[in-house]
């Protein structure tokens, strides 16, 4: 870590945020029926296993589906970059036709992911109704209109900087850093 | 690596080994995708690409044309007997005006070996070679190493035996290529006319005898006698080639181990191949033709580069 980085969200504040949101969606979802959960590959889906796992400890009885979607092949910018994007793997064992999908990012941020996610969630099926969950809503760069229905925090940076989510199991630590890029 | 080292697919021979574990993983996502409800993506959809076949084809140019469609890529097809290349125009007059109408790829069979490195010497496309005349067969040998690769995991020492018709068969050269990058032994069996005089500087050994070949081998690439490319007789008969070099099931089950059986297409039934063979659960010839579509989806996928 260098001396310009700042935490946005340490150890503790980290797991205060995931139990609220889970909160939150069970306040909003109770049962759970006919819902899922969808990560979106490769960093968003850390953050919906940890939702999902927190979910069940609240309440054991849930029976809640959890997927991992990869969106290269629905992006947006194919062919702008120099190297083709290497795809992650997609692992949705049910069909969303029909229900109620949370879909979880770790960071928002010009919402182009969260498009490309869309389109290729609709692979699935057509589903009910779709929610956007994130950790980090980074504001003042949306280039599309999509906006969170949760929030774990919303950040004020200017575009050089980039937000990384770090989890324990890969990362040593759960925390949320800002950085400047050299 | 998330790059491949050339900018056309010519053939295996011009690939790196880590090339063709890129089209391969690559592939693993695109067969998850057309096993899905919805089996179509849009990266490609602002390319065009020309599938030119001056040679027939059925398998690879349906191959070819599913998983451009799969990409969403916008296709025009072509076929030299319906087409002004009877009227004596020229390979490059050809393709230089389908691309004047802003075709970004470019897929062509061709029965002359080498037609497609000429292409893309002169012209200005991605070029994907579909088979050019007896030398290379890239997709092909891709797909068969991928089948392979899912059933064995791991290639490395595994023994493949190719038998027919080497000599004509770009499939076999191509094969040979491919196989040695992911580390298996291969070995090549058929009438010695009908295997090339300079197989050894390949590092692949004759086997004459189709028993012995087929003891030696975990998987065996039966291969077609490929009439149309033979202008001269060079064994005596099909029906003793029969004898000699067709795999029937009587033959199979006498081997001390299960093997593998792999047919690039099209079977002439009853000469290289018993249909008993051919359609027992020791073949793998339809996950070939599957696995046609996924591997044909990496490569255009990884060859399309960068827009303009």
């Amino acid at each position: 870590m260098q001396s310009s980085d700042r935490i946005i969200l340490d150890p503790k504040q980290f797991e205060l945020t995931i139990k609220r949101l889970s909160h939150q969606l069970i306040e909003n979802y109770g049962d759970f029926k006919d819902t899922v959960i969808i990560g979106l590959q490769p960093r968003g889906y850390f953050l919906a296993e940890r939702i999902h796992q927190e979910l069940i400890k609240i309440d054991t009885q849930l029976d809640i589906k959890l997927g991992s979607l990869d969106v290269t092949f629905y992006r947006d910018d194919f062919r702008r970059q120099d190297t083709p994007i290497i795809p992650n793997k997609t692992e949705i064992n049910f069909i969303i036709e029909d229900k109620k999908v949370i879909l979880i990012d770790d960071v928002l941020f010009t919402g182009r992911t969260i498009r490309s996610g869309l389109d290729a969630m609709l692979a699935f099926g057509r589903p009910k109704t779709v929610e956007l969950l994130v950790l980090i809503n980074r504001r003042y760069k949306r280039d599309l209109p999509i906006q969170a229905d949760y929030i774990g925090k919303n950040v004020h940076s200017i575009v050089s900087e980039r937000v990384k989510v770090n989890w324990k199991n890969i990362d040593k630590e759960d925390k949320v850093i800002l950085y400047t890029p050299e | 690596m998330s790059k491949l080292s050339t900018k056309h697919l010519l053939g295996i021979k011009y690939l790196q080994k880590e090339d063709v574990n890129l089209i391969f993983e690559t592939a693993d996502h695109f067969k998850q995708v057309i096993n899905r409800p919805i089996k179509k993506v849009p990266s490609l959809r602002d390319i065009t690409i020309a599938n030119l076949f001056f040679e027939n084809s059925t398998r690879t140019k349906l191959s070819f044309e599913l998983a451009e469609k799969r990409l969403s890529a916008d296709v025009i097809n072509f076929a030299s007997s319906s087409s002004s290349v009877t009227k004596g125009e020229t390979l490059i007059d050809t393709v230089n005006n389908i691309l004047s109408m802003k075709v970004d790829m470019v897929v062509m069979r061709h029965p002359n070996p080498g037609a497609a490195y000429f292409l893309s010497q002169h012209v200005d496309a991605k070029i994907i070679n579909a088979g050019d005349g007896a030398h290379e067969h890239p997709t092909q040998a891709l797909l068969d190493g991928y089948s392979m690769r899912e059933k064995y995991k791991d290639l490395t020492g595994k023994n493949i035996i190719i038998v027919g018709d080497i000599t004509h068969s770009r499939v076999a050269l191509s094969n040979i290529f491919c196989l040695q990058k992911m580390g298996a032994n291969v070995k090549v069996c058929g009438p010695l006319t009908l295997i090339p005089k300079y197989i050894n500087s390949l590092g692949v050994e004759v086997i004459s005898n189709l028993k012995e070949a087929l003891e030696w081998c975990d998987i065996a690439m039966m291969l077609r006698i490929q009439l149309e490319r033979q202008d001269t007789k060079f064994f005596p008969s099909i029906r003793e080639y029969t004898q000699q070099y067709g795999l029937n099931k009587e033959l199979l089950d006498s081997l001390s181990k299960k093997i593998t059986i792999m047919h690039p297409g099209p079977i002439n039934r009853g000469v290289e191949i018993t249909s008993d063979v051919a359609d027992s659960n020791q073949s793998i010839i339809l996950n070939q033709v599957e696995n046609g579509v996924a591997i044909r989806m990496a490569v255009l996928y990884l060859l399309a580069g960068r827009v303009d």
